[in-house]
């Protein structure tokens, strides 16, 4: 288990975190979701040894991050966010090496060496330099180095960023995969990916949490509307202007007309669902519909809620 | 003691697997060589005085060359945070790759050994102790040396300002013995026991004292000190 305790970092002035506190549980899939510069990959960081908190605590297994740290670094596998390789190493030199720097040796260091690449699907270019290989085998490289020692907890800082769609499916399967036997915590700014990969959410923006839950508790606990794109032909001017007034709990966001086609962009509560009666008036209005789809509120929109009073971007 | 040994293993084929040490070995010996050469036959002595005097020179340029990347290049690329999450020590991490360093300059002066068995097999009246004197002084030297650059290199993450520090460092104690007559007479003899030269030259007579022992051991577990305190610190930013 992980417990980090009112943990705060600092930067010079600049105050990554200000005072985290949330706990993983052994066997969990986390994920650590917040805009660039929020303060993710400075958690991690600290969660790993790399960085020392400026208050605060991080406890792996009740063990203090900078009192036992090398203790705590022989627990977790780490991929950091730029996934830093020595390039000009071929993959299995540089295996074998973070193989022997993690103590391995004889028959478990073969045996270490033959996971990973099979489990990473590394085979193909197993004695191929780094630097020749594609970004999707890097990062299949650095996440085999992270695995090589079999550790119990997985902290990976942004792990398919940057990855073309199909690498990101394969480097998901085998997150979730690991995640039945191992901790995982990862972090990204794409929802989806994370939407789809972990248990367990934390949103961190501006160095503080907003929000902590499961995916489904995260979206009803946020409130927003739904949003609907009708576009309809054989419309005027009158009838599209009277359409608020006359639903009820329907408000025009935009209006974009095209002739006699319009595009019009309605908001309307969670709670209440217009659309029979948007019906009705169009076909009282004589209006042919051509398109009518709702958009639910979806994870997107609880980030955007919560981060969005971000201002500039602090990249 | 197994994570020096691989580090210091990495470091030293990540030294022959790239062109660096075959370009640093070649132009090391050619430089020397040449030097060493152009007077030899001039003076016209069994002796290889010549060679002890230029190779602190030639160190000069080469040590912060060789030890410039060490931890700089971790540092600019990233890997450095790697290291750091990894189970091993800050000390085993500039132990093993200052050790790979040594072993680099170790492999330049053993071919300048040449000048030397061809001397045994032409020369008359050789003093051998002496001259093997000479070597030892030039190793603990480039072991010297090469502490000083690499905590150079440990102060920055970038490879030009490592060698840039690490040769103005270098270049300090080369010239403290040079600089004695613009000493005041009070402070003359501490810094004369800085200086490089004082205990070259000591050594290089045959004489292995171990007032000199303790001045190269002592610097050098000075400068390999730092680099483990900066390589620390960095986790304190």
């Amino acid at each position: 288990m992980i417990r980090v305790d009112n943990l705060v970092k600092h930067y010079g002035e600049f105050e990554a975190l200000k005072g985290i506190s949330f706990e993983i549980q052994d066997g969990e899939i986390l994920g650590f979701l917040g805009a660039n510069g929020a303060g993710k990959s400075t958690t991690l960081k600290v969660m790993t040894g790399f960085l020392a908190p400026t208050a605060g605590n991080v406890e792996v297994d009740g063990m203090n991050v900078v009192d036992h740290s090398l203790e705590i670094r022989e627990q977790i596998g780490y991929l950091p966010e730029a996934n830093p390789l020595y390039t000009e190493m071929k993959v299995f030199d540089y295996l074998e090496f973070t193989a022997r720097i993690r103590g391995l040796e004889g028959k478990a260091w073969t045996q270490a060496l033959g996971r990973v690449i099979e489990r990473c699907d590394l085979t193909e270019v197993v004695h191929r330099p780094i630097a020749e290989c594609s970004k999707g085998y890097r990062q299949r490289v650095g996440l085999a180095a992270a695995m090589i020692h079999d550790p119990k907890i997985l902290i990976l800082d942004e792990p398919v960023s940057g990855l073309d769609p199909n690498q990101i499916v394969e480097i998901r399967e085998l997150i979730k995969d690991l995640g039945r036997e191992k901790m995982v915590v990862m972090s990204s700014h794409i929802l989806q990916e994370i939407a789809a990969t972990v248990d367990r959410i934390v949103i961190i923006d501006h160095g503080t949490i907003v929000a902590d839950g499961t995916t489904d508790k995260l979206m009803s606990s946020f409130q927003g509307r739904t949003q609907l794109t009708l576009e309809v032909t054989h419309a005027t001017e009158e009838t599209v202007q009277a359409l608020s007034s006359q639903v009820e709990g329907v408000d025009v966001k935009d209006t974009v007309a095209n002739g006699e086609t319009f595009t019009l962009s309605l908001e309307y509560d969670r709670d209440v669902d217009p659309r029979e009666a948007i019906f009705n008036y169009a076909k009282a209005s004589g209006w042919a519909i051509l398109e009518m789809s709702p958009f639910r509120v979806q994870l997107e929109d609880v980030f955007r809620g919560l981060t969005a009073e971000g201002g500039p971007d602090r990249a | 003691m197994r994570n020096i040994r691989t580090i210091y293993t990495k470091e030293l084929m990540g030294y022959f697997k790239s062109p660096m040490a075959y370009i640093f070995l070649v132009s090391f010996v050619l430089l020397n060589g040449y030097f060493f050469s152009n007077t030899f036959f001039l003076i016209n002595q069994s002796d290889m005085r010549a060679l002890f005097n230029i190779v602190p020179l030639v160190y000069l340029f080469f040590c912060p060359v060789v030890t410039m990347g060490l931890i700089a290049r971790e540092n600019n690329i990233g890997t450095a945070e790697l290291i750091a999450t990894l189970p091993i020590k800050d000390h085993e991490f500039v132990l093993g790759k200052y050790l790979a360093a040594v072993t680099l300059i170790a492999a330049g002066l053993a071919f300048t050994l040449v000048h030397f068995f061809s001397l045994l097999a032409v020369g008359s009246n050789i003093d051998i102790g002496a001259n093997l004197g000479g070597y030892v002084g030039l190793l603990l030297v480039g072991a010297f040396y090469a502490s000083i650059g690499t905590f150079a290199s440990s102060t920055t993450d970038n490879q030009v300002i490592a060698f840039i520090v690490g040769a103005l460092g270098v270049l300090v104690f080369y010239l403290l013995d040079k600089l004695l007559m613009f000493v005041p007479s009070t402070i003359a003899a501490a810094v004369q026991y800085l200086a490089v030269d004082y205990h070259l030259s000591n050594i290089s007579r045959g004489v292995i004292d171990t007032r000199n022992l303790i001045y190269f051991g002592s610097m050098i577990w000075l400068f390999l000190a730092l680099s483990v305190r900066t390589v620390e610190i960095r986790k304190w930013r």
